[in-house]
C-alpha cells in the first residue's frame, strides 16, 4: 500500500482527492482543508484569482505545496477555455488546466464536443489537461485521442451533493479508458467517494460537499478517510458479489461426487 | 418569438382571482417538487403561501447553499451622468425635477474609477439617464474603456438599446446589462412613464432578450416593486427570468428586487406596499422556482434587513453606494441622488458584516478574456 502513487501529469500523489477552493465563507479554512483531507491537488477558478489584490485573493491561502489545477468556469466555449487556459499560464498559474466549459448555466452541465475540441488545442500547447465530462465512453474516446491527461466524468451535476448517480456509466470509464478517471462533481458523501474508489476510480474531486459542511476541514478529513479506504478496499480484490445465494450444498454436487 | 406574448397572457389573466384561489395544498405540491412550473411559482407568492415562509426559507437556503456556497459577490453602481428625457412619475432624474444635471468626463471618470477601485471593488455597475444625445452609445464605449483598466467586470443600466449596440459595448469590455421593466402592467406602464422614449413598453420589455442574443455574460431584470400589485410583477419577473433562462442557457440570468424608494422632487405613492415579509416571500418564491437565478439586493434596503435576508437567496450585493453623479469624489453638498439608499455603510463595513454573519465577501468573479500577450 505504500507504494500505491496516483500517477498525474507526469507528477506524483499520495493523495487520491482532489478539492476545490469554492463556495467557503472564509478562504482562510482552504489551509485547514487541505492538511486535514491530505490532498495535494487544489483546483481554483481563474476568474476568481485576483493577483491585484492586497489582501483577499484566493491563492493567498493555497498552501505552496499543493499542486495548483485551475480551471476554466465561466467558459460557455472551447475558445473561451483556451484562453481562460492560456491567461492562467501568463499569469504564472502553471501549466495544468481543468477544462470546465458550460454553456448551460441552469442545470452547468458540460459540454462534451466543446470540451474535446479545447482539450487538443491545450494538449497540443503543453499544458496538462483535466477536462471535466459527462460520464460518456464517446466523449471519454474522443479526450484520449485529443491528448487529456485524465478524463473527470461527473458523478451528479455540480454541488448537488447527490452522488454517484452515473455509477454504472463510470464504471465503464473505468474499464475501458487508460486514462486516470477523476470522479469529479456531485459527490455529496464521503461515503460515495469511497464507494468511486472501490469501483477503481482513480481519484476524485470534491468541492462543494466540503466547502459547504458545517465544519469543512473535519469534513475534509472524513472525504480524505474515505478516498483512501476505497481505494485500499479496491486494491485489496474484494470478493465477487452475487446476485443469489451461493447454497454451501450446490445444486450440481453431486457431479463430482465418487 | 419575444417575451412580449407570454407576458401579455399574464397581464389579461385574471391573476388577483388565481392568486386568491391557490390552497394549501396546492402550496405543498410546489415546495415537494424539484423543478417548479409556473403555476407552482405562482402557488408560492400566494397569500396562502404566507404561513409556510419557514419552510420556505429552508428550502431555499439550502438551495441558494448549495448552489452558490457562503459567498455574496459585491457591486457599487456609477452614476456617470442624470440627465434624462423620460417623465417617469416616480423616479428622481425625471426631467420635469429642476436639479442639477451632469455628466463625467474622461477625467472625472477616470478619478470615480480610481475612488472606487480604492475599496477593492471589482465589479462596477455604470449608470445613465435615458439620454441619448448626451450619453450616447459612443460616450458609454468610451467610458468602459476608461473603467476597464481599473474593473475585470463592467455592467451597464441604460437605456434599451438595439442588439447591435449591445454587441459594441460587448466588444467595448461590458459584460453585464441590468433592465429593469419597472412595471411588466402594460396598462399602467404608460400612466408611468407618460413620456420619453422609456414609453415605448415592448422596446423595454425586449431588451434583455436583445442583450442576451448579442452575447451578453450576465442578465439581470426586475420590477420596481410597489408600482403595481407586487405579486403579479413578481410573477411577471420570475416568468420573465425563467424565459430567458430556458432560451439563453448560455447566459447568466439574475433577478434584482428593488423596492420603490423616495426621491427628490413630486411625491409619488406606491400602488401597492410591499411590507418585509413580501419582499422574502418574493425572494424565497424565486430562489425556489429558479434555483441558481442570480439575486441582487441593493442597498436601497435598510442595514438589519439585509442581513437578516443573507441565507435566503441574495448572492449579489451593491456596496459602497452612491446615486449621485461623481458621488464617490464629489463634495457632499453637490450630491443629488436618484434616490435615497438605507444602507450607507462602507465597502469595508460590508465585509466586516459579511464574514460576521459567515459568509465570503467576493470581490472578483469574472476575468476578462483578451488574449495573455
Amino acid at each position: 500500500m505504500n507504494n500505491d502513487i496516483f500517477k498525474l501529469g507526469g507528477l506524483e500523489f499520495e493523495s487520491r482527492l482532489l478539492t476545490g477552493t469554492g463556495k467557503y465563507a472564509d478562504d482562510s479554512v482552504i489551509p485547514d482543508v487541505c492538511e486535514a483531507s491530505g490532498s495535494q491537488i487544489i483546483t481554483v477558478a481563474l476568474r476568481r484569482v485576483d493577483l491585484e489584490s492586497d489582501t483577499g485573493n484566493v491563492m493567498d491561502f493555497i498552501p505552496k505545496h499543493m499542486q495548483l489545477l485551475p480551471n476554466t468556469s465561466g467558459a460557455r466555449t472551447a475558445e473561451e477555455a483556451v484562453r481562460i487556459a492560456r491567461l492562467a499560464k501568463a499569469m504564472g498559474c502553471g501549466n495544468w488546466i481543468k477544462i470546465e466549459v458550460i454553456s448551460d448555466n441552469k442545470y452547468l452541465l458540460p459540454d462534451g464536443y466543446e470540451t474535446a475540441k479545447a482539450t487538443e488545442i491545450l494538449a497540443k500547447e503543453g499544458f496538462v489537461v483535466l477536462p471535466y465530462v459527462n460520464a460518456d465512453l464517446y466523449i471519454a474516446r474522443s479526450l484520449v485521442d485529443a491528448g487529456a491527461a485524465a478524463v473527470m466524468p461527473l458523478g451528479a451535476p455540480i454541488g448537488t451533493n447527490r452522488g454517484l448517480k452515473t455509477r454504472e456509466m463510470v464504471r465503464i470509464l473505468i474499464d475501458e479508458i487508460e486514462l486516470p478517471i477523476i470522479v469529479d462533481a456531485g459527490i455529496g458523501r464521503p461515503s460515495e467517494a469511497c464507494e468511486a474508489m472501490e469501483m477503481g476510480a482513480d481519484a476524485c474531486l470534491v468541492n462543494t460537499a466540503i466547502a459547504t459542511a458545517s465544519d469543512p476541514a473535519l469534513m475534509g478529513r472524513a472525504f480524505g478517510r474515505a478516498v483512501k479506504a476505497g481505494r485500499e478496499a479496491y486494491l485489496s480484490g474484494p470478493g465477487a458479489k452475487h446476485s443469489h445465494a451461493k447454497a454451501s450444498s450446490p445444486l450440481t454436487g453431486f457431479l463430482h461426487e465418487g | 418569438m419575444s417575451f412580449y406574448p407570454i407576458c401579455a397572457e399574464y397581464n389579461d389573466a385574471p391573476l388577483a382571482e388565481q392568486f386568491g384561489s391557490v390552497t394549501e395544498h396546492d402550496v405543498r405540491r410546489a415546495l415537494n417538487k424539484t423543478t417548479l412550473s409556473p403555476e407552482d411559482f405562482l402557488a408560492l407568492l400566494s397569500p396562502a403561501a404566507v404561513p409556510f415562509l419557514e419552510e420556505m426559507a429552508a428550502k431555499a437556503s439550502q438551495l441558494t447553499l448549495q448552489h452558490f456556497g457562503r459567498t455574496i459577490q459585491l457591486f457599487t453602481p456609477l452614476y456617470m451622468a442624470n440627465f434624462c428625457t423620460n417623465k417617469c412619475v416616480y423616479c428622481g432624474f425625471n426631467t420635469k425635477n429642476k436639479i442639477p444635471r451632469s455628466q463625467l468626463g474622461p477625467e472625472e471618470l477616470e478619478k470615480e474609477a480610481e475612488a472606487i477601485a480604492a475599496t477593492g471593488l471589482k465589479h462596477l455597475l455604470i449608470l445613465t439617464g435615458d439620454a441619448r444625445a448626451k450619453s450616447s452609445p459612443e460616450y458609454i464605449e468610451s467610458a468602459v474603456e476608461i473603467l476597464r483598466k481599473h474593473f475585470p467586470s463592467v455592467s451597464i443600466e441604460i437605456y434599451a438599446m438595439t442588439e447591435e449596440e449591445y454587441a459594441r459595448l460587448i466588444e467595448a469590455g461590458v459584460d453585464g446589462m441590468t433592465m429593469f421593466q419597472e412595471t411588466y402592467n402594460e396598462e399602467l406602464y404608460p400612466e408611468l412613464h407618460p413620456a420619453g422614449p422609456k414609453h415605448d413598453y415592448r422596446f423595454r420589455l425586449d431588451a434583455p432578450e436583445r442583450a442576451c442574443k448579442a452575447g451578453m455574460r450576465v442578465v439581470n431584470i426586475g420590477a420596481l416593486l410597489g408600482l403595481d400589485d407586487w405579486r403579479h410583477d413578481a410573477l411577471k419577473t420570475g416568468i420573465h427570468a425563467a424565459y430567458l433562462q430556458n432560451k439563453y442557457p448560455e447566459v447568466d440570468i439574475a433577478v434584482s428586487l428593488p423596492r420603490i424608494r423616495t426621491h427628490v422632487g413630486d411625491a409619488f405613492t406606491p400602488k401597492s406596499l410591499v411590507s418585509d415579509t413580501a419582499l422574502v416571500q418574493n425572494m424565497l418564491a424565486l430562489r425556489i422556482f429558479l434555483p441558481r437565478c442570480g439575486i441582487t439586493i441593493s442597498t436601497r434596503e435598510a442595514p438589519d434587513f439585509r442581513e437578516n435576508i443573507l441565507p435566503l437567496g441574495v448572492t449579489r450585493m451593491s456596496a459602497g453606494v452612491s446615486t449621485e453623479v461623481g458621488g464617490h469624489t464629489c463634495e457632499e453638498e453637490e450630491k443629488v441622488g436618484q434616490f435615497d439608499i438605507s444602507d450607507e455603510r462602507s465597502v469595508d463595513e460590508m465585509c466586516e458584516v459579511l464574514r460576521k454573519h459567515g459568509y465570503q465577501p467576493v470581490f472578483k468573479d469574472w476575468h476578462p478574456l483578451q488574449e495573455a500577450s
